[in-house]
């Protein structure tokens, strides 16, 4: 039970990466592809994460993964406003 | 079953490979770092599914490393404009 | 099923390599190709995560894909702007065609040679390969991961040079006195961002420098991940890096040519040999070692970085960092 709910939510994050590429293709501009790309970081790394934790053989392990999340999630809120900003300046 | 987290990895892969594209055949640097981003947090994401596959948990400190480090190019891309911030 | 997937995911991953080296080499600005070399750095990354190699993807994580990159940028800024927009392909243009044919003939033979060699090795019988050697030996070391045994017991000499050679190359940088201050603005996103990173570096660091006794890690990847917490303090505005200054700094310099080679010594006067340990203490010897080269490596880092050491009056009392 608890391999395919892993499975479903590790499925649905890699659905998430896909459909960020997709956007990044396809959107017409910076702003709307930076719009693209948070929700893949964000989204797509919380179901693969989960997913992952449900996995992982010891507590550690779990743990360390859930850092790298919020790590992604933090990292990429900075770096998109960064890069807003900045092609918002020249 | 591996055999699933396998088609989640190649599938990752290749979103990657898809994703080269526009920063290939960009000319904006803006544009080609945002693709970098892309290509970071995916890349963290890839790396994470092979430890569990190859069953190294190593290579969970590898994804740490990567997405603790992957932000501070992205910081210092953006960090002059034009060389306004030069003394 | 499964090999026809690895094989997929191996032939997406060099395609993924040699489209971002062919673009890095043909880039129209310099600015361009760093950003594309970034992006090949986290590419090789992957490539060593799926080769099995742990210790090197984290090497090429930390420095490649993180490092390296925010270098560059620097090294290129202190270049004048139109200088950095020439056509990257100036450098090649000295040979004119033929001059390309050459490089192009030379640098493939290079690539069969080495193919050849590591098909040779693979053909192997496993007695013949170092492996089986170190994996015999381990016991012996004072440690359990193999990589830090090889660089710090086996190979300590390896690792002693390697030092020796990113001193040199500071002193060279030193030398050449770049040294023209460059002043970050200070914007909150990047305050805020350096109030949760640099802890995390740091911790990140003595994690690796522990670890890497039974498992991937080591001197190399904590110093890395410590000069990376310096170079986030330096890009949000903090002008001296979180370094010291004055003589710590420069004892730090040296700090870990200086470990190592008082241990050669003390062995080598003990008849034991020159950096041959006790087989009792040789794990913590290495983690003394470790430490010290560690901290000698971010410094190293930082101030290849900075490209000169910061000065004295930039600092307030405030901002200096242990």
């Amino acid at each position: 039970m608890l391999d395919w709910i892993s499975t479903f939510l590790i499925l649905a994050g890699v659905a998430f990466f896909v459909s960020g590429t997709i956007g990044l293709l396809r959107l017409p501009d910076l702003y709307c592809r930076l719009h693209a790309l948070t929700k893949s970081d964000n989204l797509g790394h919380g179901l693969l994460i989960l997913g992952l934790m449900l996995r992982s053989d010891d507590l550690l392990t779990a743990l360390k993964l859930l850092l790298i999340w919020i790590l992604v999630l933090t990292a990429s809120a900075a770096a998109s406003q960064l890069i807003a900003q900045y092609s918002g300046r020249s | 079953m591996p055999d699933v987290l396998m088609l989640a990895c190649v599938v990752m892969a290749a979103t990657l490979v898809v994703g080269l594209v526009p920063m290939v055949r960009s000319t904006s640097s803006v544009e080609r770092m945002l693709t970098a981003q892309l290509l970071g947090t995916n890349g963290v994401g890839l790396i994470l599914l092979l430890a569990q596959i190859l069953d190294m948990p190593a290579l969970v400190d590898v994804a740490l490393v990567l997405a603790l480090l992957a932000v501070i190019a992205v910081v210092a891309f953006t960090r002059r404009s034009g060389g306004s911030e030069r003394a | 099923m499964n090999t026809l997937s690895w094989s997929f995911l191996d032939i997406l991953l060099v395609i993924a390599l040699v489209l971002l080296a062919g673009a890095a080499l043909r880039a129209r600005s310099l600015r361009q190709s760093i950003i594309l070399f970034i992006a090949f750095g986290l590419v090789t990354a992957l490539v060593w995560a799926r080769l099995r190699a742990p210790d090197v993807a984290l090497a090429e994580a930390a420095i490649g894909a993180g490092l390296t990159g925010a270098l560059l940028l620097t090294a290129l800024r202190n270049r004048p702007s139109e200088e950095s927009r020439l056509v990257s392909n100036n450098g090649m243009r000295w040979g004119g065609r033929w001059g390309n044919v050459a490089i192009t003939v030379s640098v493939s033979l290079v690539a069969l040679g080495i193919g050849w060699a590591v098909l040779y090795g693979m053909n192997d019988t496993q007695s013949g390969r170092l492996a089986g050697q170190v994996g015999s030996a381990l016991e012996l070391s004072g440690v359990s991961n193999p990589v830090t045994a090889v660089l710090l017991n086996f190979r300590a000499y390896d690792t002693l040079l390697e030092l020796a050679v990113l001193l040199a190359a500071l002193l060279g940088i030193l030398s050449l006195g770049g040294g023209r201050a460059t002043h970050c603005t200070v914007d909150p996103i990047a305050t805020s961002l350096r109030g949760w990173l640099v802890p995390l570096l740091i911790l990140t660091a003595g994690y690796q420098l522990w670890v890497g006794a039974h498992a991937p890690g080591g001197a190399f990847q904590a110093g890395a991940l410590l000069a990376a917490a310096g170079v986030v303090q330096h890009l949000a505005g903090r002008a001296h890096a979180g370094l010291p200054v004055g003589a710590v700094l420069r004892v730090l310099m040296v700090s870990g040519i200086g470990i190592f080679m008082t241990m050669g010594l003390w062995t080598f006067l003990g008849g034991r040999g020159f950096l041959a340990y006790p087989q009792r203490w040789a794990g913590e010897l290495i983690l003394l070692i470790e430490l010290f080269a560690t901290l000698a490596i971010a410094v190293t880092l930082i101030l290849c970085y900075l490209g000169s050491e910061p000065e004295r009056r930039r600092i307030t009392p405030a901002g200096s960092k242990p």
